[in-house]
């Protein structure tokens, strides 16, 4: 004898059965989602370098045509200002490190490099020979140094040790010449 | 005669030393502001966040809307001045991103969205229509339809009875 409940119509359990189809194009879909999503994240993190931390390679070509790599420059102390020609307390400043790096240029040991930051090169240029800096200047093409150092506003200046990681930084214009002697003395005990 | 050429000559000489180069500028067309304008709108500033810089107000936009300016008059055309703007200050200087990198998902993320949303409403409607519009039943159908032994069995007793 056949059991009644087993002939009974599959309309029933056709509406309840899970749309397996669905949720997994629609799982598949959401992972891909957030993994793109992730790798978007992490190519524009925006975390700043700290003390310590290893400085990825970059290379700077002045206005001159003369190109210095970080790679390069290995053994020795890096100074890195960013600076703009429409920024207001970059001229005291430039006046306080083309000081210093007169004072240190000879000993070879130290490389101050100026990072012009979103400007125009004929205003860059013409800030430099007003202000009478002498010490390698040349502009953040693309921006790829600025987005290295995560720098917020200028000026802004990194002094890059001579085991290639980052040994001091500094937000905001130098006050005076003694200050950026202080801290490249500091960062040369690093 | 000899001394009007020896004139003409000392005056010729007296040019060519003191004439200066004609400067670029000054043979550059005027560029209107509204053509500034048209270019510098489709940029956006990098330092102060979110202000196109037709109507950026700091002193670095006007010296971008003055370089946008030379390279108009240089013949340049909205599309090398762009791609100049984003090799000198990165990509996020244009209003839309180009289609390379990961920059594609602002491109295919919306409308996959779209339509996703499209599916799954038309999808939640047509079940919640077919669950609330109740099946038309017989009132006399038995709930359980009665397997052919069992029926014959009923009739059998059916005739029994007569």
């Amino acid at each position: 004898m056949n059991n009644p409940v087993e002939n009974q119509p599959s309309s029933s359990t056709e509406k309840r059965r899970f749309p397996w189809v669905t949720a997994i194009i629609s799982s598949v879909f959401l992972i891909g989602l957030l993994v793109v999503l992730g790798l978007w994240m992490k190519q524009s993190k925006v975390t700043s370098l700290e003390i310590g931390a290893n400085v990825p390679d970059f290379s700077v070509t002045t206005f001159d045509g003369e190109t210095y790599t970080k790679s390069a420059l290995e053994g020795k102390l890096i100074l890195i200002n960013f600076w703009s020609s429409w920024c207001s307390s970059c001229d005291e400043e430039g006046y306080a490190l083309e000081e210093v790096w007169q004072e240190v240029k000879s000993s070879g040991d130290i490389v101050f490099l100026g990072v012009n930051y979103v400007d125009t090169e004929k205003d860059s240029i013409t800030f430099l020979n007003k202000y009478g800096i002498t010490y390698p200047n040349g502009p953040d093409l693309g921006s790829k140094i600025s987005r290295i150092f995560k720098v917020q506003a200028v000026p802004e200046t990194y002094i890059i040790g001579r085991d290639g990681t980052l040994a001091a930084i500094k937000i905001g214009a130098f006050e005076s010449a003694d200050e950026i002697r202080t801290l490249l003395e500091k960062a040369a005990q690093e | 005669m000899r001394g009007k050429n020896l004139l003409i000559i000392s005056m010729a000489i007296v040019f060519f030393c003191f004439a200066t180069p004609v400067r670029a500028q000054e043979i550059t067309p005027t560029v209107s502001d509204d053509e500034v304008n048209r270019v510098a709108q489709e940029l956006y500033c990098p330092v102060c966040e979110n202000t196109p810089l037709d109507v950026c107000p700091t002193k670095a936009c006007a010296q971008w809307r003055e370089l946008i300016r030379e390279k108009i008059a240089l013949g340049w055309s909205e599309q090398q001045i762009k791609r100049f703007f984003a090799e000198q200050y990165g990509g996020q200087v244009l209003a839309v991103p180009p289609l390379q990198g990961l920059n594609w998902i602002v491109y295919v993320l919306p409308p996959l969205v779209v339509i996703g949303g499209i599916y799954l409403a038309v999808t939640i409607v047509k079940r919640s229509r077919k669950s609330v519009i109740p099946e038309k039943k017989d009132p006399f159908q038995s709930p359980l339809p009665a397997p052919e032994t069992v029926m014959k069995q009923i009739e059998k007793d059916l005739h029994k009875e007569e």
